[in-house]
């Protein structure tokens, strides 16, 4: 335990030290976060004008609200694992990894959230500037406030998990960028980064409530616009805990049958 | 005809070497039809809240969509892998053995390698151009089609002059692989008419970032939009960025000093 707690702070450090070398790169990212949830806010935006200032439940206000939510809990469980992961199978740079004795998950985590701790106080910066320039304010219910830590915390660590075993088909394919388009389209659609789900067709809002991608970003998002009752609250944390408890037992059995399949340069 | 040959030899040696990743092909295949589909859903849903989007009609929308798909493709088919090549080649000094070719090294940096794959968006993008065009019927006349060719070719010439100028920077920067991925994720805003945005956002992405130019401007010329100022503003940008980007690569060849120089 105590040799885990040394390896996050070493890799706190190493992390910081390279984002500060790779400041433009990371402007540049952020723009790209930014964006994206931007330009579906102002094309609902529109929709929502068009028909008289409301669709299904959402005002045009709350549409820039979801949206401005949606882009703060993106950053928040984002990943990169799985353009990182190809590079390092194919490169062979993970047999050094393979050699230290803790698993490579925890020098991940470790350096996902420590690079967080620079690009969320920014992103808050441009959500709150963007906040009052679309004119949106959120009054969750206290208890959603409550419940949404827990729920955020769940996202980013299922969406960990899942993304980290994902990456994994390099062992098999080694060029898996088509791959990871396939899995970001999949979520773009259902997660609700595209809509809010509840105005997608039913079967598509059967689908995202089966598969993973709802319980990573919309939901978190849809807690804390309070648009949820206590009983779907929980539900949806019940759900969250059960891929996580997958999450965990696919990357356990993937990253055994990967390593083994694994042969780099001199291993 | 010499460039042409050029451009083939590149092109099958991209084929050759791309044939050892099979399983690679079948998901690039899938990922395609995928976001297409996604792409096109997105559409549905928002059209069934409503009958026009900033004035854009479902067809005219799935034109836009149909260029973006294409465009996209070609950029990622030569533009985007060679300018990452070529950033790559300044650092680490192979930049030498293009240098030493008796052909021109711009040219042959541009077209050094081809991202196959991207064929599979070009020809959906055409697919969609096509029945979108069909649906659009008789008000797609000759002049609008000979301006969306004119438009389509501006626009290439300036996202490659805007790649160009990007890549270049490297002979002073050296470290610039990121800096390509600025036009990456602007491009994504390229799906909707840029008259959708706000003033800021819209005057960035045409003449910062110009997306505009190679999405917007060509289907808006196909759905009857183009006035004659864009037309004009569209092709004289693109003889001047070419013009600029061509000889801010010769002030950055001069800069370079390769691995053993």
């Amino acid at each position: 335990m105590k040799a885990l707690a040394e390896l996050y702070t070493q890799q706190f450090k190493t992390t910081l030290a390279m984002m500060f070398q790779y400041r433009a790169a990371l402007v540049i990212w952020m723009i790209g976060q930014v964006l994206e949830p931007l330009v579906y806010l102002i094309v609902w935006s529109i929709v929502s004008k068009n028909s008289g200032g409301s669709i299904g439940s959402y005002t045009t206000s709350d549409f820039a609200a979801y949206f401005i939510v949606l882009m703060l809990v993106n950053q928040f469980t984002y990943t990169w694992i799985m353009y990182e992961f190809e590079y390092r199978v194919r490169e062979g740079i993970l047999s050094f990894a393979l050699l230290k004795p803790v698993h490579p998950i925890h020098s991940d985590i470790a350096d996902n959230a420590s690079s967080k701790l620079i690009t969320l106080p920014t992103m808050i910066l441009i959500a709150a500037g963007l906040a009052l320039g679309f004119h949106v304010s959120i009054s969750p219910a206290p208890w959603a406030v409550a419940v949404f830590i827990p729920v955020l915390l769940l996202a980013f660590l299922v969406r960990f998990l899942l993304e980290w075993t994902l990456a994994q088909a390099a062992f098999w394919t080694t060029r898996v960028s088509a791959i990871n388009q396939t899995y970001f389209v999949l979520m773009l659609f259902l997660s609700g980064q595209m809509a809010p789900l509840t105005l997608l067709p039913h079967p598509v809002q059967v689908a995202a409530a089966i598969l993973p991608f709802r319980w990573m970003i919309g939901f978190p998002v849809e807690l804390l616009l309070g648009r949820l009752t206590l009983t779907q609250a929980l539900t949806g944390l019940g759900a969250q805990v059960a891929w996580l408890l997958l999450g965990f037992v696919l990357l356990r059995l993937v990253w055994r049958a990967g390593v083994r399949n694994y042969s780099a340069v001199g291993a | 005809m010499n460039y042409l040959r050029l451009l083939a030899a590149f092109f099958w040696v991209s084929v050759i070497s791309e044939l050892a990743y099979r399983v690679n092909f079948v998901w690039q295949l899938v990922q395609s039809f995928l976001s297409l589909g996604v792409s096109l859903a997105g559409l549905a849903v928002i059209f069934s809240y409503t009958e026009t989007l900033g004035g854009w009609r479902p067809d005219e929308i799935l034109a836009l969509v149909g260029v973006y798909f294409f465009v996209g493709g070609l950029i990622g088919l030569v533009v985007q892998p060679a300018m990452e090549q070529f950033i790559e080649s300044v650092r680490d000094g192979t930049l030498d053995f293009t240098l030493t070719k008796p052909e021109d090294a711009q040219l042959t940096t541009s077209i050094k390698r081809i991202e196959i794959w991207k064929l599979i968006d070009i020809v959906l993008g055409l697919a969609v151009l096509v029945i979108a065009l069909i649906r659009l019927g008789e008000n797609v006349g000759a002049w609008q089609a000979g301006a969306f060719v004119l438009m389509l070719t501006a626009g290439g010439v300036i996202v490659y002059s805007f790649f160009l100028i990007l890549a270049t920077l490297s002979f002073w920067l050296v470290r610039v692989e990121n800096i390509l991925m600025i036009f990456q994720s602007m491009y994504e805003a390229g799906r909707w008419p840029i008259s959708l945005y706000p003033g800021w956002l819209r005057y960035g992405l045409t003449f910062i970032i110009p997306v505009a130019f190679a999405t917007t401007v060509p289907a808006e010329a196909l759905t009857g939009r183009l006035t004659w100022q864009t037309l004009l503003v569209a092709v004289v940008l693109a003889i001047l960025l070419f013009a600029a980007s061509r000889a801010f690569w010769r002030v950055g060849l001069r800069r370079y000093s390769g691995a053993s120089a």
